[in-house]
C-alpha cells in the first residue's frame, strides 16, 4: 500500500510535525517502504496466534487507592512559560 | 413521511475513588487549580502510570449488576489527540478488550411496558484537565487537578427510540451507579455526564441514518429537550431534501439549540494503540466473585420486594427506589411499623413535601426513620388519629420530640372516656335542633355533619369509629 501526497501531510499534521514540502516525496518513499513491510508480515499465518498487547510477559501490577501526592504547584509550575493564579496559561485554542 | 429517531447514549461516570486512576494524586472537588495534578497527571517525562485497584473493582462491580461479560484480560490503549488540557497528548482509554461487554438495563416505558437497552460496553479511562477559556490576557487557562480522574465510560446500544426513552436509561443508570456506590451522581459538578448518537431514519427502514454526536448535556431536562430539537433538525434537513453530516454539535440550553462543533472535527483520528507504559489487566475469578458477594441489592430487585412484599404498587415503588437514602428509610419504617402502605404515605407524602420545602435531603431529615415508625405506630394502636398524626408530624419536624412526648406534651391522647365524648354529643345535639329534626326525618346525609362537629369539639382526639356508635344511638333518640 502505498501513501500518497496527501497522506503525508494529513499524518504529519496528526502529529504537529511541521514538514518541508520538499521533503514530502523523500516521507512517501519511507512511509510507504513501512507499511510494504506490514503487509509482508501480514502474509504470516497468525489464526493460531493470541494478539500481543505487550511484549513482557507481565501482569498489571495495581496500586491501592490512597492519596500519596502532595501539592507541588509551585515546583512544576516554576519551568513553566506563563501561569497566572496557580493556572497555566496557553496559546488560546477556541476562537 | 413518519420518521423514527435512533438514539445511543455514551455516559461517563466518575468513578468515586480518593486517588487517580494512575496516581496518588487526590481527586477532591473545588481544590485550588493545579493542587492536585502531580508528574503523573502532568504528563511529564519518565513518569509511568499504575493503575488503581478500587477502580477495577468498581468496573467490575458495575458489569455484574448490568448483567455483563466481566473481561478476565483486558487492556489499555492510548487514544492520540491534541488539546492543552491533556498533556501527554493522549488519553489512556480502552479499545480493544474491554473490561466490560454486553450488558443490559432495563427501562420501564410510560405505558408500564418494560424495555431491555442494551449495553454494549464499560471501559476505564482517564479524564481530562479543564480549560477555562476566560480572558486570560488573550491566552488559555489550564486547570490540570481533573486530569487522571477515573471514568467509567458505559456505551449503549442503539435501542434508544426517543428523548424520553433516553431519559429514563439515564435515569436508571443514574440510580443504579449511586446504588452500587462507585460514583456520587452529581451532575452538576460534572460526575455523571452524558453524549448522545442521534438520528433518524424512515419508519420501517432497517439501515440506520447518519447520525450527529451531541456532546455534555449535564441535566435530564436538558438531554430530552437536546434530543428534542435534535431529531427536529435533522428531519427539517431531510424533508428539506438535505443530508445529516455526521458531526459533534453542542447543546445551548439558553437558545434550545444544537450547534456544530467544527473546531473538533479533523479530531477524529484517534490512531488507538495499545499503551506500552501499561501491562494486560487479569483479574482473577475469585476477585470477581467476590465482588459479587459486595453487591447490595438492586433497584430492580428492591422494586419487586417492594411490590410483592409491601403490596405497593409500580409506580410508588419505582419512585421509592430510584433515591437509595429514600429506599432505605422506607424501608427501615415499613419493618419496624409491619405498614409498609402508611409508612410509603407518610414518605412520599408528607416528608417529601417538607424536605422539598426545606432543600433537604432525606439523610439530613428531623424527622429519622424510627422517629416516623414510632408515630406510625402510635396511629396503628389508635393513640393518633390522621387529624392529630399530622400535629406530631410537624412538630417532630420543628424537633420537638418523637412522638410520645409530643403526644404527652400536647395532650394529644384520645378521649377514650366515653362520658366525655357523650357530653360532647349531647351539648352538640342540643345546639343544633334543626338539624336533628333534618336527620329524625330521615336526612341521613346531616349525618357527616354532627360527626365533623363532634371531632372538632374534641379537637380531632374523639375515637371516630367511636363517635360514630355513639352519635347513632343519640340521635335516634
Amino acid at each position: 500500500m502505498a501513501l500518497s501526497k496527501e497522506d503525508v501531510v494529513n499524518i504529519a499534521h496528526l502529529a504537529r510535525l511541521a514538514i518541508d514540502a520538499k521533503d514530502i516525496p523523500e516521507y512517501e518513499k519511507n512511509l510507504s517502504n513501512i507499511l510494504a513491510l506490514v503487509e509482508q508480515m501480514s502474509q504470516v499465518d497468525t489464526t493460531q496466534v493470541e494478539p500481543m498487547a505487550h511484549p513482557l510477559d507481565a501482569v498489571q501490577r495495581l496500586r491501592p487507592d490512597e492519596v500519596t501526592e502532595t501539592d507541588q504547584r509551585e515546583h512544576f509550575q516554576s519551568i513553566a512559560p506563563a501561569t497566572e493564579n496557580g493556572l497555566y496559561l496557553v496559546p488560546k485554542v477556541i476562537e | 413521511m413518519e420518521w423514527e429517531p435512533v438514539i445511543g447514549l455514551e455516559i461517563h461516570v466518575q468513578l468515586l475513588t480518593n486517588s487517580k486512576i494512575f496516581s496518588g494524586a487526590s481527586i477532591a472537588y473545588g481544590a485550588p487549580p493545579n493542587t492536585q495534578a502531580c508528574a503523573v497527571d502532568l504528563g511529564l517525562p519518565g513518569v509511568l502510570p499504575v493503575l488503581n485497584k478500587e477502580v477495577v473493582r468498581m468496573a467490575v462491580k458495575f458489569g455484574l449488576a448490568i448483567g455483563a461479560k466481566v473481561s478476565t484480560r483486558s487492556i489499555f490503549a492510548r487514544k492520540n489527540y491534541f488539546y492543552p488540557d491533556l498533556p501527554k497528548g493522549y488519553q489512556i482509554s480502552q479499545y480493544e478488550l474491554p473490561i466490560v461487554e454486553h450488558g443490559h438495563l432495563d427501562i420501564e416505558l410510560e405505558d408500564g411496558t418494560v424495555k431491555r437497552i442494551g449495553v454494549t460496553r464499560a471501559h476505564l479511562e482517564e479524564d481530562a484537565g479543564k480549560s477555562l477559556h476566560e480572558d486570560f490576557h488573550g491566552l488559555t487557562g489550564i486547570d490540570l487537578n481533573r486530569a487522571g480522574t477515573p471514568l467509567l465510560e458505559v456505551v449503549s446500544e442503539p435501542d434508544l427510540r426517543s428523548a424520553k426513552e433516553a431519559v429514563a436509561y439515564m435515569k436508571k443508570m443514574h440510580s443504579l451507579v449511586q446504588y452500587l456506590e462507585i460514583c456520587d451522581g452529581n451532575m452538576q459538578e460534572g460526575s455523571f455526564r452524558c453524549d448522545a448518537n442521534v438520528s433518524i431514519r424512515p419508519k420501517g427502514q432497517k439501515a440506520f441514518g447518519t447520525r450527529a454526536e451531541l456532546k455534555n448535556i449535564n441535566s435530564f431536562r436538558f438531554v430530552e429537550r437536546a434530543i428534542n430539537v435534535e431529531i427536529e433538525r435533522q428531519i427539517d434537513i431531510l424533508e428539506g431534501g438535505g443530508e445529516v453530516i455526521q458531526e459533534t454539535r453542542l447543546y445551548d440550553p439558553d437558545k434550545n439549540e444544537t450547534r456544530s462543533m467544527r473546531t473538533k472535527e479533523e479530531a477524529n483520528d484517534y490512531r488507538y494503540f495499545p499503551d506500552p507504559d501499561l501491562l494486560p489487566v487479569v483479574i482473577e475469578e475469585g476477585f470477581i466473585e467476590d465482588v459479587k458477594k459486595s453487591l447490595p441489592e438492586l433497584p430492580d430487585e428492591k422494586i419487586h420486594r417492594f411490590t410483592q412484599d409491601y403490596g405497593l404498587n409500580a409506580y410508588d415503588a419505582s419512585v421509592m427506589v430510584a433515591n437509595r437514602d429514600m429506599a432505605e428509610y422506607f424501608d427501615a419504617v415499613a419493618q419496624a411499623t409491619g405498614e409498609p402502605k402508611a409508612a410509603a404515605n407518610w414518605v412520599m407524602g408528607d416528608l417529601t413535601g417538607a424536605l422539598n420545602k426545606s432543600g433537604q435531603e432525606i439523610n439530613d431529615s428531623p424527622v429519622t426513620a424510627a422517629m416516623l415508625a414510632g408515630m406510625i405506630n402510635r396511629i396503628k394502636d389508635g393513640t393518633l388519629t390522621s387529624k392529630t398524626a399530622k400535629i406530631v408530624f410537624e412538630a417532630m419536624w420543628n424537633g420537638e420530640g418523637e412522638a410520645d412526648q409530643i403526644i404527652e406534651a400536647k395532650d394529644l391522647k384520645p378521649i377514650s372516656d366515653t362520658g366525655a365524648i357523650e357530653k360532647i354529643i349531647d351539648d352538640i345535639i342540643a345546639a343544633n335542633p334543626e338539624q336533628v329534626e333534618q336527620y329524625r326525618s330521615g336526612k341521613e346525609k346531616v349525618f357527616g355533619f354532627f360527626v365533623g362537629q363532634v371531632m372538632k369539639a374534641s379537637k380531632g382526639k374523639a375515637n371516630p369509629q367511636q363517635v360514630n356508635e355513639l352519635l347513632k344511638r343519640k340521635l335516634a333518640g
